[in-house]
């Protein structure tokens, strides 16, 4: 897979005029929400710091961790399952559904079954998966896709969705009242949750101590899907997992709060094996790599696996609240996904995406597990400058450096610099430029280099 | 107390008036300001766009030209950020202009007179990295008929970024947009901040709206002693 240039698809999706504006009322609201109930808590910072720490820990010690939620949850009657990529994991999965004899399974909103495209696996497998969180509902109805972790469907509004329920499971619904819409999904879901005999899930954590999956939620479909089907499969991304039970004291604060802006999210699911004649009678989990030991490996980045996909980050991000989650063109968008996407799929295969940032460090501020995304990008920027190899780019940054180590080239520099300007430069200010820094004029316009620099005002003083 | 000048590449090539600006203030203070002829840049461009080598070599070459003043000051918030990160040894002598001001010397008020309505960008960096808390306001609040008026989302980013600007220049143009529309419905005649970088930014943007309204340097504003 590889990731189509941002600088262009951003450019398109800024075009989208819709879009900005859902984007950014969401944005602020969810944002001033969040800041609302952050600044209730006196102990905010010490939460951050325990949740930083406690992820550190886990990515220092995952071996071990793993084999004991693996000992754990098979203790308690849960089949657990090793996936190297989205590909084993995949089958994996479309092997317990055939096992089973089933063709239609319920899903639970899930960010690491999108990673590997599960969907995708089983139709092919001839197995449907339902997307049962509303928004994700609806991009499927679609075909779209999320552009929001928390919001999947930020970019569009309530008549699209109308009009989208009248081709596909509510014929003839005339109705754009939010509630009305929620009740036509719930009687197309309803139906489904009822006849399914598979259920799939992610996890926002594994407990390794007790082998526990825990599913943190709003609307409550989640638990329809964990509860009802008799078959529940769930995939656990090797980064998910704390390793004590008292640990999600920490992170069931950070979440709610950092994620939708609330004290308290509606529905946390927690599950340990098998219950006899209660729930799921067959629980498989499925622990996936696919990329997350090769970000482990490297010391600065593997700060990225902290992530409890709250979205924080996205909701403050200049750069997401204009252009929106598409143009990063991967399953994980904003400034968490420009540092963990080149990073899970090799930064060759996403060379723009730690570009894709002005630096401000808004994200970091906001960050419930402290992720020093800045640091990171900078660190992927040189990566993504290494494996560019030769290119016109590091020679004229090498040139640049080489004139930096002298006064005496700099003040020539400058002296060119002033006569070179001088078909563009009127009034002191430059207003057309030719490419590469056409992109600065065309709308901004440009300082012109001063008759008198700096240092020769000094020097005459 | 001898204060060495680190003028930055962007100050010393596009905007001269704001260095002199800087020695005005420190002079009208007391202060004897020094301008080391080998400086140049300190490296914080490579270091942004991926090229941490040369970023380094420039940040020690740095180190050796202003490593024996008292005080370093420079009109930038992020280069001091930067060089406070990779020299961590000079990084307590090396300050941005209104930290110098307020923190170091003690003073709020520097006898400037600058009548007219003022909105002030806190840059992200001077916000989050150099963390400049609000030395510069209360140097603004002290400027003589001067008026300071609230910008809406004061701490959202210009959309600058380095290289950012041009590499997404479409992106960078749409941010930039946002905050010149909230500079100019603060009713502000000048914007001002304390980082050049995101001066050359909002003030482009301003100058090609044509709105009337300016982006000028905090020294420039302290610098000043109009009558109204
Ligand atoms: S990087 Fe931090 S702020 Fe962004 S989604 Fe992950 S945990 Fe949340």
């Amino acid at each position: 897979m590889k990731v189509s240039p941002f600088p262009a698809a951003a450019e398109h999706e800024l075009a989208n005029v819709q879009l900005r504006r859902n984007l950014r009322a969401a944005t602020d609201t969810i944002q001033s929400k969040r800041a609302r109930v952050v600044a209730e808590l006196p102990d905010w910072e010490a939460l951050r710091d325990a949740g930083s720490e406690i992820k550190a820990d886990v990515l220092a010690r995952l071996d071990e961790l793993l084999v004991e939620f693996e000992t754990a949850a098979t203790a308690a009657g849960a089949h657990v399952h090793w996936a190297r990529d989205g590909a084993e994991a995949g089958a994996i999965v479309a092997r317990i559904a055939r096992e089973h004899d089933v063709d239609e399974v319920v899903k639970v909103k899930s960010l690491t079954t999108d990673e590997i495209q599960l969907n995708d696996v089983l139709a092919t497998a001839g197995v449907r998966a339902i997307e049962t969180d509303f928004a994700e509902l609806i991009l499927q109805l679609d075909g779209d896709w999320s552009s929001h972790i928390l919001v999947p469907a930020i970019h569009r509004n309530r008549t699209e969705i109308r009009d989208l329920f009248a081709r596909t499971i509510a014929p003839g619904i005339v109705s754009d009242d939010p509630a009305d819409l929620a009740e036509a999904s719930r009687v197309y879901l309803r139906e489904r949750f009822l006849r399914a005999k598979m259920g799939v899930s992610g996890a926002n954590f594994g407990i390794a101590e007790t082998g526990t999956v825990c599913v943190v939620e709003s609307e409550g479909n989640g638990r329809m899907c964990t509860t009802l089907p008799p078959v529940l499969v769930s995939i656990l991304g090797i980064e998910k997992l704390l390793p004590r039970f008292d640990d999600l004291e920490v992170f069931l604060q950070l979440l709610p709060r950092s994620s939708t802006g609330e004290r308290m999210n509606p529905y946390t699911s927690l599950w340990t094996g098998v219950t006899s004649g209660d729930g799921p009678q067959e629980l498989h989990i499925v622990l996936l790599d696919n990329g997350r030991t090769r970000v482990l490996r490297d010391e600065v980045g593997r700060q990225a696996l902290h992530c409890i996909r709250c979205s924080a980050c996205l909701n403050v991000c200049p750069v997401y609240t204009r252009t929106g989650g598409h143009a990063y063109g991967s399953v994980y968008p904003g400034p968490i996904g420009a540092i963990l996407t080149p990073q899970l799929i090799g930064i060759e295969n996403a060379s723009s995406l730690p570009y894709a940032s002005t630096l401000c460090g808004a994200c970091y501020e906001v960050c419930p597990v402290k992720i020093d995304i800045p640091r990171v990008l900078l660190h992927l920027r040189a990566e993504a400058v290494r494996a560019r190899g030769r290119s016109a780019e590091r020679l004229t940054m090498r040139i640049v450096g080489w004139t930096f180590e002298s006064a005496r080239r700099f003040t020539l520099a400058q002296r060119v610099a002033r006569t070179a300007q001088t078909p563009f430069a009127r009034g002191g200010l430059v207003r057309r430029l030719p490419p590469p820094l056409s992109g600065w004029t065309r709308s901004r316009d440009l300082r012109a280099v001063a008759k008198t620099s700096f240092r020769s005002w000094w020097a005459g003083r | 107390m001898r204060i060495g000048l680190f003028v930055t590449c962007l100050g010393d090539t596009l905007y001269p008036e704001t260095g002199r600006a800087v020695v005005t203030v420190l002079e009208r203070l007391g202060h004897e300001v020094v301008f080391p002829a080998e400086q140049t840049c300190c490296g914080q461009l490579h270091a942004n766009s991926g090229y941490p080598d040369e970023a380094l070599k420039l940040v020690r070459r740095f180190e050796s030209i202003f490593g024996s003043y008292d005080a370093v000051v420079s009109p930038s918030s992020s280069c001091v950020g930067h060089v406070r990160e990779l020299a961590p040894e000079l990084a307590p002598r090396v300050f941005e202009l209104s930290e110098l001001l307020v923190n170091r010397l003690g003073v709020e008020d520097v006898g400037a007179s600058f009548p007219h309505r003022v909105a002030y960008h806190p840059t992200c960096h001077s916000l989050r990295v150099t963390k400049v808390g609000d030395a510069p306001l209360r140097l603004l609040r002290n400027v003589r008929g001067l008026e300071l008026v609230p910008l809406e989302r004061a701490e959202e980013c210009c959309g600058f970024g380095g290289t950012f600007a041009v590499k997404n220049a479409a992106t960078s143009s749409a941010i930039l947009a946002d905050k010149c529309d909230a500079i100019e419905a603060s009713g502000a005649g000048y914007c001002t901040a304390v980082d050049g970088s995101c001066l050359l930014q909002i003030g482009g943007g301003l100058e090609r709206r044509s709105g009337g309204v300016r982006a000028l340097h905090l020294a420039e504003i302290l610098a000043a002693t109009e009558s109204a």
